[in-house]
């Protein structure tokens, strides 16, 4: 297996602002050195407390955020390299699914258009009748009605506006998926089935998906992989079982000791 | 369901914004009536003067202020005169032209339905000519100032940062210039034009919509859903204008509906400055500002032009508020 994904020595600065005059010439680490590898087709579990720099992690693989230092390689090649017409193609290969369902989508686009969009951001204009099929197909993968095409996304519940952000992400046909939190903002029941249809993605589109929650027993059940992020560093990475077992380092011991939820892992 | 969703068998249509606003539009009763009386309005004040026996220019000084409803007998030559108003050279040629050639009836009682000015003119073919100007500029300052307005702000708004900083530096810098004196600029270099006065005024007017929108997108930059346009590679542009500018259409609409007033308003100040509508034109701030001056003598004077200005205010008002309500794709209750 090899590296889909190559994160080396990335960095994410923030200048940290004083007063109104003194200019400080602080900064926050947000993300701060960080190399991690992601294999393909593996969940890869991003697990550490709020603040932690995950969201701002995410951000900068997806080309939100600038990065002040380090490397981002796709299949061993590194974005920084690329002209800006491979760029904006090679970027469509990462999508990201945001944690609040009700703030990633837009209110005044129908589901329709909204992944029609998505699916002609990679493939240019399409026919009408074709974009038709496509979106259909796309809304069927994730479990929603194509007869809901038309409606707007105040139309739909937390859940299934999770379904719509999830298709939408999947519209340019990516490779890796980012996915932020997906289930917080979620009622329980909801979260497992948001989060069964994520491996049943993996399965049949062969994804590969870095996987972000605060809540550990989610990712001990969904991920093959984690790594554990404290301060804007990685402490920890290894196979999931492992480190959920028998915790190398201090904080993830900490963590672990905190998460009340971890008995709930049988029920999903 | 609103539309044609035609959700039965899977099948897909294609539904834009604007016509899901159209559908929430027309279930505003009040809202169409009002857009029904601002058309017609328009159509009073372009169509009618077309229609209209009296020339909003012939003076009559044997005819001063006389009270609506007053009858005035024509011979054919002064009808000539009222039809062939205007005080372009080719009008003057098609008057004696029309005049040779025996046109128009010999003698004619026609009325002055809203009576006449203080130099004998039909009140009522002013009041379609003053609209005409007062409708224009409204129209078109309102438009300019929408569309710099609009297109200015979000840009700053969604690039934020220093770009956002200059923006929006140069807009308090235009607003700190003195209106008045910009217009005299203006007016002693190119002379005393209308569009002059549209220009000016539509150049003060989108500074305030540019701050108004730079601030709603300063927040909606931020959204998630942005983010995920941009995660999509869209071209900036096509953020702005597609999932920028369309959710900042509410207030938006409501500051272009209070423009309106502002802007005619502005426009009788300057007309009373003389910097304006030159006279013989009138506007319908003109209108009324010398109907003002006569109240008590002549009350007829700003009785018809003040009408039809509130008439025409208080439908925008209302017009405006249904096309937010409109806009919302929140408020679609089937
Ligand atoms: N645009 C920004 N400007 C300045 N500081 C920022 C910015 N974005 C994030 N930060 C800071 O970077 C740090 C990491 O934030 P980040 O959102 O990545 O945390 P997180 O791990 O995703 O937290 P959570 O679990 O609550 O979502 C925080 O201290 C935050 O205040
Ligand atoms: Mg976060």
């Amino acid at each position: 297996m090899s590296a889909l994904l190559q994160l080396e020595d990335l960095s994410v600065h923030f200048p940290k602002k004083r007063g109104l005059f003194s200019k400080s010439h602080e900064v926050l680490r947000a993300v701060d050195g960080v190399s991690l590898e992601i294999q393909r087709g593996e969940i890869l579990g991003l697990v550490g407390e709020s603040g932690c720099g995950k969201t701002t992690l995410t951000r900068a693989i997806m080309q939100l955020q600038p990065i002040t230092a380090g490397r981002i390689q796709l299949e061993g090649r590194d974005l920084s390299h690329l002209t800006a017409t491979e760029l904006r193609l090679a970027r469509l290969n990462f999508q990201m699914v945001f944690q609040d369902p009700y703030a990633s989508l837009n209110p005044r686009l129908t589901i329709f258009s909204a992944l029609a969009e998505s699916i002609t951001a990679r493939t240019g204009p399409l026919e009408y009748e074709d974009i038709k099929q496509r979106v259909a197909a796309l809304m069927e993968r994730v479990g929603l009605s194509p007869s809901a095409a038309l409606k707007y996304p105040h139309e739909f519940s937390g859940g299934q506006r999770q379904r719509i952000a999830i298709a939408r992400a999947l519209g340019p046909e990516p490779r890796l998926l980012l996915a932020d939190e997906p289930v917080s903002a979620l009622d329980v029941s909801i979260q497992s089935q948001i989060i069964n249809l994520l491996l049943q993605l993996r399965c049949d589109l062969s994804l590969t998906m870095l996987f972000i929650s605060h809540d550990l027993g989610v990712v001990r059940f969904i991920a093959d992989r984690v790594a554990v992020m404290q301060n804007g560093k990685i402490v920890e990475t290894g196979h999931t079982e492992n480190v959920m077992d028998a915790p190398q380092h201090e904080y993830t011991r900490a963590l672990l000791a905190a998460a009340p939820g971890l008995r709930r892992t049988a029920s999903l | 369901m609103t539309t044609a969703a035609a959700t039965a068998s899977g099948e897909i249509q294609g539904r834009s914004l604007w016509q899901d606003a159209w559908a929430r539009l027309r279930r505003n009763r009040l809202a169409v009536v009002c857009i029904f009386v601002l058309g017609f309005v328009i159509l009073f004040c372009t169509v009618g003067s077309l229609l209209c026996n009296w020339s909003p220019h012939v003076t009559n000084l044997d005819l001063k202020a006389k009270p609506p409803g007053y009858e005035e007998t024509l011979d054919r030559e002064t009808w000539l005169r009222h039809k062939y108003d205007d005080l372009a050279p080719e009008e003057e040629q098609r008057f004696a032209q029309a005049l040779k050639a025996g046109e128009g009836p010999e003698n004619v009682t026609l009325r002055h339905w809203l009576g006449t000015d203080t130099l004998g003119r039909d009140l009522l073919a002013r009041t379609m000519q003053g609209g005409r100007v007062s409708l224009m500029v409204a129209g078109i300052a309102t438009a300019v100032a929408l569309l710099i307005g609009v297109t200015y702000g979000a840009v700053a708004g969604y690039l934020g940062g220093r770009t956002d900083d200059k923006m929006m530096r140069f807009v308090e810098i235009l607003r700190a210039l003195p209106f008045l004196i910009f217009v005299i600029l203006l007016t002693t270099m190119f002379g005393t034009r209308l569009w002059l006065i549209y220009l000016s005024i539509g150049a003060i007017e989108w500074l305030t919509m540019a701050r108004i929108v730079r601030t709603q997108v300063l927040g909606l930059a931020r959204q998630e859903f942005v983010e995920a346009a941009r995660s999509l590679g869209l071209p900036t542009s096509r953020i702005i204008f597609r999932h920028i500018i369309p959710n900042v259409l509410g207030p938006v609409i409501v500051y272009a509906t209070l423009t309106v007033p502002a802007v005619m308003l502005l426009e009788a100040g300057l007309s009373f400055l003389g910097l304006g509508v030159q006279p013989p034109q009138s506007s319908w701030g003109t209108l009324i500002s010398e109907g003002a001056d006569q109240m008590e003598t002549y009350p007829w004077l700003l009785a018809g032009p003040a009408a039809l200005f509130s008439i025409t205010l208080f439908c925008l008002n209302f017009a405006g508020d249904g096309l937010r309500d409109a806009m919302d794709v929140k408020t679609a209750k089937d």
